[in-house]
């Protein structure tokens, strides 16, 4: 790992006004250390928002779930509130990584990173959640820019995600058995007057899939889904499934999810 | 440039005095020569790194050692008691036969330990995705389920 001045500030403010140049964000760093140990990333200085106590915390009113940012995977997966809200969504955040990495990672830093393989995203574009930031409030179609860009100023940081409480919804992933990232995610939200299909792992950023939507808009059930072809045009095709294979796993996830949720 | 990370470790309070870049798993092998705690794959893959902060196993070479700033981390060093009596899951990963060469049960240990805080009576399956996190290339993983499982319900008996 190369050198870099560390930082510990004791508010968003403060956080805020370092974060410039070659400088990083560092919340669970379960991604950014181990990305800064292969010398992928050399960031100038580390600001650590460990010291941010105000950042971390779930909130719920049975219609949306808000969840600071520097809540970590393991206390999202086992939030007694979550869990009555949006069980999908616990769900989700007990399949991320280990129990180890859960015990570490946050919210906040798995949406700034916009891994495509992410789980996070998922349910932020598939629930329609508004992401807000020390700056300003942004929709997941505002939010998420591309392969692990954002729409996130230099000095941007994310406070808190909230989300709508679906009806009913599922998030189903086929997972690759070494990193348990995705390789095919889908997220699946049962609004009643909408229905929402978030994708991750499959391209190079989460995206919906809206012939699906309108399907399932017209009748929430596994058929509705299960002879749609999802082309593989621009998918992603790496060492782990090719495009034509994530193609048709999309479908496959679609399907279990929508069973998922309606059990 | 140094920066000073106090913590407790095992108890004790520590301060240390380290390069920034430095990783709460070389902190606490090199600064306080507790080799129990290994390092595997050095990539958060394997768990061998894993310890407890704040109650909770994490990978401490997936950290710098600043992150733990303030917090309480234990490592398998003080698991047993003082006066050497065995902890009920290093008992049952001995009964059971929960290890062979023994590079990857340090970490087996404390994520298991933690894990069985919140799971008293678990089943195969939890056990088996409990240990997602942490690797080990002699046993096949039986006995250490085995362990895992005998483990939970020796420290929930002894509660």
């Amino acid at each position: 790992m190369h050198a870099f001045k560390y930082h510990r500030p004791s508010s968003v403010k403060a956080a805020a006004a370092l974060a410039k140049g070659e400088a990083k964000l560092l919340a669970g760093g379960q991604t950014l250390v181990q990305t800064m140990k292969l010398r992928l990333a050399s960031p100038s200085d580390i600001i650590d928002l460990g010291a941010l106590q105000d950042l971390a915390g779930i909130q719920s009113d049975g219609k949306t779930v808000t969840i600071g940012a520097m809540t970590r995977h393991a206390d999202v997966a086992h939030s007694a509130e979550v869990k009555k809200t949006i069980p999908a969504l616990a769900a989700l955040a007990g399949m991320i990584g280990d129990r180890q990495v859960r015990a570490m990672g946050t919210i906040g830093g798995s949406l700034a990173n916009n891994d495509p393989a992410a789980d996070y995203p998922a349910a932020v574009l598939g629930m329609g959640a508004t992401v807000i930031t020390n700056k300003r409030k942004l929709s997941p179609d505002e939010f998420f820019k591309g392969m692990f860009t954002t729409a996130l100023a230099a000095d941007e940081i994310i406070t808190a995600v909230s989300f709508p409480a679906p009806k009913r919804a599922a998030y189903i992933k086929f997972k690759n058995p070494a990193s348990r990232f995705a390789i095919v995610g889908v997220f699946v939200a049962d609004f009643g007057s909408s229905v929402r299909v978030a994708v991750t792992g499959a391209g190079p950023v989460v995206f919906r899939q809206a012939e699906m939507e309108k399907a399932l808009a017209a009748k929430f059930a596994p058929e509705s889904v299960a002879n749609i072809k999802v082309k593989q045009d621009g998918l992603n095709s790496d060492l782990h499934a090719s495009a034509e294979y994530r193609a048709h796993l999309v479908t496959v996830m679609a399907k279990r999810a929508v069973e998922a949720a309606l059990k | 440039m140094a920066v000073k990370v106090s913590l407790k470790v095992n108890g004790k309070s520590v301060v240390a005095e380290v390069e920034e870049r430095t990783l709460l798993v070389t902190v606490i092998r090199e600064h306080l020569r507790l080799t129990g705690t290994h390092v595997g794959c050095d990539t958060a893959q394997c768990g061998a790194c894993t310890v407890s902060m704040n109650g909770r196993a994490v990978k401490s070479c997936s950290m710098l050692a600043m992150q733990a700033e303030g917090t309480e981390v234990m490592t398998i060093e003080g698991v047993a008691h003082a006066d050497g009596t065995l902890h009920p899951m290093q008992a049952a990963f001995k009964e059971h036969h929960g290890l062979q060469c023994g590079f990857c049960t340090p970490g087996m240990v404390i994520n298991a330990i933690d894990f069985a805080k919140h799971h008293p009576d678990p089943s195969e399956q939890e056990i088996r995705e409990a240990l997602e996190g942490n690797l080990c290339r002699c046993t096949g993983y039986h006995n250490i389920v085995k362990a895992i499982g005998a483990g939970a319900r020796a420290m929930a008996a002894s509660k």
